[in-house]
């Protein structure tokens, strides 16, 4: 059965040609580690987020392997260059069929 | 709150006793883990600044902002940075895949400490060089600790 959750993604609307734009993303999930244990000693299983991926007009810009290490409700700011008008898309798997997606427009002038 | 409390403790006890089951890895893992990112390559120290808080109250996340030296133009730009925390069960956290249309190199995110460690950054250049960075952290209340 595959997951969804919430994704939050904050970046300009607009930009100038050539400008550095800051994207920052944050996603809701426990992100567990797998070394945890109930209270009966019971271990939890592993269930994170493994793959983000960035794409602009369709090319792939920035990705990312998360392992255990990652905090819950994994936040990035990365970068991008502002190239051309159009779609941004972002893509998170994990673990146990987890699957979300967002998009933002990009206006470049 | 009374329940909360007791649930706390309870899980403080469980934890401390668990610890010792789920060792942490050790400063030879976190050199390991290093050493199959580098392949047979050797990483410089210098061009890779991290910045850790150098006291962290709670484990269970660390804002941590990595950044490269690097002009980022098509011939000559950061390929990838990993983190490597060699005091937590599994030392590598994360792993960024940059191109040249990031602009700049540098990213801002949370991660999960289990011990007071150093840590690391490591940057794979476009022209197969390895630059490294590290962070020394005092960790008061470790992740993976609570149930």
């Amino acid at each position: 059965m595959s997951k969804t959750s919430r994704t939050l993604v904050t970046m300009p609307a607009s930009a100038k040609k050539g400008d550095i734009v800051d994207i920052r993303i944050i996603v809701q999930h426990d992100m567990e580690s797998g070394f945890r244990h109930t209270e009966t000693g019971q271990r939890v299983p592993r269930d994170i987020i493994r793959d983000f991926r960035c794409t602009y007009n369709g090319v792939e810009v920035f990705r990312v392997e998360l392992h255990p290490g990652m905090g819950a409700n994994p936040m990035i700011i990365f970068t991008t260059v502002a190239t051309e008008s159009g779609t941004l898309e972002f893509n998170w798997s994990g673990d146990n069929g987890y699957a979300s997606s967002t998009s933002s427009q990009l206006a470049v002038t | 709150m009374t329940m909360k409390r007791r649930t706390f403790v309870l899980s403080a006890g469980a934890a401390s006793g668990l610890t010792s089951l789920n060792a942490l890895a050790t400063v030879a893992d976190g050199t390991q883990a290093v050493d199959k990112i580098l392949g047979n390559k050797k990483a410089a120290v210098g061009r890779v600044t991290l910045v850790i808080p150098p006291l962290v109250e709670n484990g269970n996340l660390v804002t941590m902002k990595v950044s490269v030296a690097s002009p980022m133009t098509p011939t000559d730009y950061v390929q990838a940075i990993h983190i490597v925390a060699e005091g937590n069960p599994l030392p590598n956290v994360v792993s960024f895949y940059l191109s040249p249309r990031a602009g700049r190199a540098v990213i801002t995110t949370r991660i999960r400490l289990g011990d007071s460690q150093r840590v690391r950054a490591i940057a794979q250049m476009s022209d197969g060089s390895f630059w490294q960075g590290d962070a020394q952290t005092l960790v008061t209340l470790a992740a993976c600790t609570e149930v």
